[in-house]
């Protein structure tokens, strides 16, 4: 992961530049504004090239393009950039380079680049990763990066989000108890074995990297999917949410597209970037679903 | 505002070169559990034409195990079956919640026991068949 800022590029010989065209016709302040940013993209350029032929050594990215509204663009291709690789260089920092220097139209999500924020889950070499969490020294050359499977693409690497946000809402993702402790100020008490078992799936960043890897969601747009799943175990196994709550947790995930339609097939398991044991936290929901309707007494 | 659009190649069944151990371990127990139906449906109808007298029974078998091709289906059944059972044995583990973070060694442990267990049963399936 690279948290570092990129330099500051100087931005002072593109704005003296606007004040040498005398012969013509004056323009508003925010046209002149938009030239000055015209050329600024373009010695952009002119210095991205110098520092590709000063580079040790480059890395070339295959970009997905895709864009409706645009005429021209409305059938999807790809874009190759050439991106001076330095050490430690993420899939991110590429795509940064390549939209920065050489095609600002191209469009792709991203907030934190350290893996918290969950907004740059990418289809890179064949596999759902995080950008700003995927060393491009890890990877086969040339990288090939596309937006997530079995989601609609808005444009270039952006897809919608929606659906998943609705599964993920679809089980109640927040705290809720009937069980409050009797003293006024006394705290709700969590035991460490109770937190160390619910651990792993409190880290769950909502990349929906998961959710495009499985099959099944693939095939069926009702299925919860790993990722809601793993957040109804969060609070299903939470002690202090009390029987009552669990039960009604239980009711969401064991529907006909709830725990039952996971296959085992350890998609979500695998590319899960934060290392959330996806699959073993919906067999874990599947066994209490099984303890809940099966009595025998 | 904005219209999706298929994306053919990327979601299509060229990702079978990118499936992992879980997948393969789940796209051959379905095949293999598809064979196991389609086998025990042709057992019952053609055993069920034999079962007349102990003389067409024995007919029938005698004349099943002269083709050569039954004697290689045999083979291919017992792979099948072998490969249902132990990957089975995996998923029943899995459902236990047991050893999960192994499961792609365990279909690999699968595989190379089927694979096994396959190849010491040829002498008896082919024994005098040529």
């Amino acid at each position: 992961m690279s948290t570092q800022v990129p330099e500051q590029e100087a931005e002072a010989e593109a704005e003296t530049e606007v004040e040498q065209e005398p012969e013509r016709p004056p323009v508003s302040a925010h046209q002149q504004r938009r030239l000055a940013e015209k050329r600024e993209r373009a010695s952009m350029r002119q210095r991205a090239e110098e520092e590709l032929s000063e580079a040790d050594e480059s890395v070339e990215i295959k970009v997905f393009r895709y864009d409706p509204e645009v005429e021209g663009k409305k059938d999807p291709r790809f874009d190759t950039f050439a991106v001076p690789y330095e050490k430690g260089m993420t899939v991110l920092d590429a795509l940064i380079y390549a939209r920065d220097h050489f095609d600002s139209s191209l469009t792709f999500r991203h907030s934190c680049r350290q893996a918290i924020c969950g907004s740059d889950a990418f289809f890179v070499n064949g596999r759902q990763r995080l950008g700003c969490k995927t060393q491009l020294s890890d990877l086969e050359w040339p990288v090939r990066i596309e937006p997530l499977p079995h989601a609609d693409v808005v444009k270039d690497l952006v897809v919608e989000m929606e659906h998943f946000y609705e599964q993920m809402e679809a089980v109640e993702p927040y705290f809720q108890t009937n069980e409050v402790p009797k003293g006024d100020l006394e705290e709700q008490r969590q035991s460490r074995e109770n937190r160390e078992k619910i651990k792993m799936s409190t880290r769950c960043i909502w990349c929906a990297a998961c959710m495009s890897s499985c099959n099944i969601a693939a095939g069926d747009n009702q299925y919860l999917g790993p990722a809601a799943i793993n957040k109804a175990y969060r609070f299903a196994m939470d002690e202090r949410e009390g029987a009552d709550m669990t039960e009604h947790r239980l009711n969401l995930v064991e529907q006909e597209h709830g725990v039952w339609r996971c296959q085992t097939q350890f998609s979500c398991t695998e590319v899960c970037p934060k290392d959330i044991p996806l699959t073993e936290h919906i067999q874990a929901l599947k066994r209490e679903a099984v303890k809940k309707n099966l009595k025998f007494w | 505002m904005s219209q999706s659009y298929d994306r053919g190649l990327v979601e299509d069944f060229g990702r079978w070169q990118e499936f992992s151990a879980g997948m393969w371990a789940w796209v051959l127990h379905k095949f293999t559990g598809w064979v196991l139906i389609g086998y025990l449906f042709t057992h019952i109808a053609v055993l069920s034409t034999a079962t007349v007298s102990g003389e067409v029974y024995t007919e029938t078998i005698q004349g099943l195990e002269s083709l050569l091709v039954v004697r290689f289906l045999e083979v291919g059944l017992l792979g099948v079956a072998v490969f249902h059972i132990i990957n089975g044995v995996r998923l029943l583990f899995v459902d236990l919640g047991v050893g999960l973070e192994n499961q792609d060694k365990a279909f690999y442990a699968a595989l190379i026991a089927t694979a096994a267990i396959t190849v010491a049963s040829i002498p008896t399936f082919l024994m005098g068949a040529f």
